[in-house]
């Protein structure tokens, strides 16, 4: 059963406009000219409970207003959605207790106080009975590492320290469906990796459904199951990671290291990237070439040390979809 | 504890945290007091003529404006919600189980009774016992200062209601600078903050009296003195409550209109 489900929503904004220049300046103080700028158009996807489901996209894409609209911050021009049996903008207030959400850019997180104080306020506005709280609080400072920062003003903390903190705060009145804009931006490697292996956890062990965007792809490799890209604010991609590979990831490089000395061979359809006397590095279209036979090949030119194939980075299939979608 | 109890206990968790800024405020408070009683004496000295207000009673009246400075001044806005609109972190306060008029209207009746909890006694402590004619006068009754307590509160209760407009224009116009600076300086005057609205002309006390500011600090203050006696002080706090009944329905009216249409500015 589909616990998300969005049909053909629509929004769009007004944004005001006017050129450089004094003149033009002067003359927005009397005629304000508006340009409809259209951020979503017929948006239509499920969603099934425990799936995490990755939302990606170029900057401008849609995506941030697509979850604003399923956290029932923003009311969308047209369309449906029900969540859980809800519409989020119509039952907002019932709707966002089962929710958890992380804005990366933003913070939910009181400033100038200790962390464990904003948990507390946190608590009181959800109603969590003290032994949840207590339990869910334990549960996250373990995972997450938070014992030594909980006491800690938020204003001092690092980013990935906060972000840290901004995950579980998201997380403390046991929401069934988490949303994540942008969770791993601007974090480093270990940040970023603790809190994916945190998603992972959560997800398995507690069943929470998980729609995060990103412009990581590493998050999108690591966690999500399921890709729904989305450019210029038309849903282009629905599927998995490996259905999008083996679409446009046929493409592999090969790294041969030579013992001795060897001469480079030509290949008919596999082309040379790099050579010098000890290593070569060809590319070819896996479809078409068969890697034994290759590999025998290329062992012609001399003793093989070492063999190395590699899948192009997902970083560029998705470059190559949003290229053939012109987004 | 529930929602609103607990934003009080950050807010004065929070107003803690800056202790100088408190300091800071009781030394303004006592400042202006002294300066503007030392301008009404002078006033009152070499002026002969009958004034509607007895010096003493102008000195109970500025004493109490600046005790309660910040439960009845307008234009003490908290900048942490317009930046909640203007900078895009109403997209956490609309994922949070509250309706936002209500919530919005205690996290501005805690920010106004935290920082006046930590002026108000420091700065009674010291104008009570200031010399003639500068001590605050005692009120003239129990009555009178049971009366004015409640209108004091009624009066917060309005100034909250009366910004409230403030901030949800905020969501239309993207700044607070123009709707703040509008009802500032209207606001305050009429409300009786520069000039106390008995000492106002006529026809200036009419237009007083058919604004909601004057309600907020002209009434409670001249409850305190025994310029408005008790019956008339009973009528006043019905109308505060009219005035309040209104300004809180429209406000919330005007919220729903404003987060149909609500845009997360900065993506």
């Amino acid at each position: 059963m589909s616990l998300i489900t969005l049909t053909g929503i629509g929004k769009s904004f007004k944004v005001a406009k006017r050129s450089a220049g004094f003149a033009e300046a002067v003359k927005a103080l009397f005629v304000r000219e508006h340009t409809i700028v259209e951020a979503l158009r017929d948006i239509s996807f499920t969603v099934r409970e425990g799936e995490i489901v990755g939302y990606i996209g170029p900057n401008g894409a849609g995506k941030s207003t697509t979850i604003k609209i399923m956290c029932g911050v923003l009311v969308p021009d047209a369309g449906a959605c029900s969540i859980m049996g809800f519409t989020p903008w119509k039952d907002r207030v019932r709707y966002v207790r089962h929710i958890g959400v992380v804005f990366g850019q933003r913070s939910q997180l009181w400033w100038d106080v200790p962390v464990i104080d904003s948990f507390e306020l946190l608590r009181d506005i959800y109603a969590i009975p003290p032994g949840i709280y207590r339990k869910n609080l334990d549960m996250l400072t373990e995972m997450l590492s938070l014992a030594d920062i909980l006491c800690t003003p938020v204003r001092q903390l690092s980013l990935g320290q906060r972000m840290r903190c901004e995950i579980a705060a998201s997380l403390l009145h046991d929401p069934a469906i988490l949303f994540l804009d942008e969770p791993t931006i601007g974090l480093d490697a270990e940040s970023k990796i603790a809190v994916r292996n945190f998603i992972r956890t959560i997800n398995r062990e507690r069943g929470v459904t998980v729609i995060l965007t990103t412009h990581d792809m590493h998050d999108i490799e690591a966690l999500a199951g399921r890709i729904l890209m989305i450019g210029k604010g038309t849903l282009l991609y629905d599927g998995s990671l490996s259905e999008l590979r083996s679409r446009y990831g046929t493409q592999k490089t090969i790294t041969v290291d030579y013992k001795a000395g060897a001469s480079p061979i030509d290949v008919p359809g596999v082309q040379c990237l790099s050579w010098s006397s000890g290593r070569a590095v060809y590319t070819f279209d896996s479809d078409r070439i068969d890697i034994t036979d290759l590999i025998n090949r290329l062992s012609a030119g001399g003793e093989l040390a070492d063999v190395e194939i590699g899948s192009p980075p997902v970083d560029e299939l998705i470059l190559q979809l949003y290229k053939e979608h012109r987004v | 504890m529930n929602a609103p109890l607990s934003l009080l206990k950050m807010r004065f968790l929070t107003g803690l945290q800056y202790r100088a800024a408190a300091a800071a405020g009781i030394l303004t408070q006592l400042f202006f007091g002294l300066i503007f009683i030392m301008v009404y004496v002078a006033f009152y000295t070499h002026n002969g003529a009958a004034q509607p207000m007895s010096l003493k009673e102008v000195v109970a009246y500025v004493w109490l404006q600046q005790m309660f400075f910040a439960l009845i001044v307008l234009w003490q806005f908290d900048v942490e919600l317009f930046e909640l609109i203007t900078g895009g972190n109403i997209a956490y306060e609309l994922c949070r189980p509250w309706r936002l008029y209500p919530i919005w209207y205690a996290k501005l009746l805690a920010a106004r009774l935290s920082s006046a909890s930590l002026r108000c006694l420091p700065v009674a402590l010291v104008v009570f016992i200031l010399p003639e004619p500068y001590r605050m006068p005692l009120p003239t009754s129990p009555a009178a200062f049971l009366l004015f307590t409640l209108a004091l509160l009624s009066g917060l209760l309005l100034v909250a209601a009366i910004s409230m407009l403030v901030y949800i224009s905020v969501f239309w116009t993207m700044s607070p600078v123009g709707s703040v600076l509008m009802i500032a300086v209207a606001g305050e005057f009429f409300a009786g903050m520069i000039v106390p609205v008995p000492l106002m002309p006529g026809w200036m006390q009419t237009i007083a009296g058919l604004l909601p500011f004057r309600w907020t600090v002209d009434f409670p203050f001249r409850v305190y003195t025994g310029h408005i006696g008790v019956r008339e002080a009973l009528a006043g706090i019905g109308i505060q409550m009219i005035w309040l009944a209104a300004l809180a329905a429209a406000g919330e009216w005007l919220m729903g209109r404003a987060l149909r249409r609500v845009v997360v500015q900065g993506g």
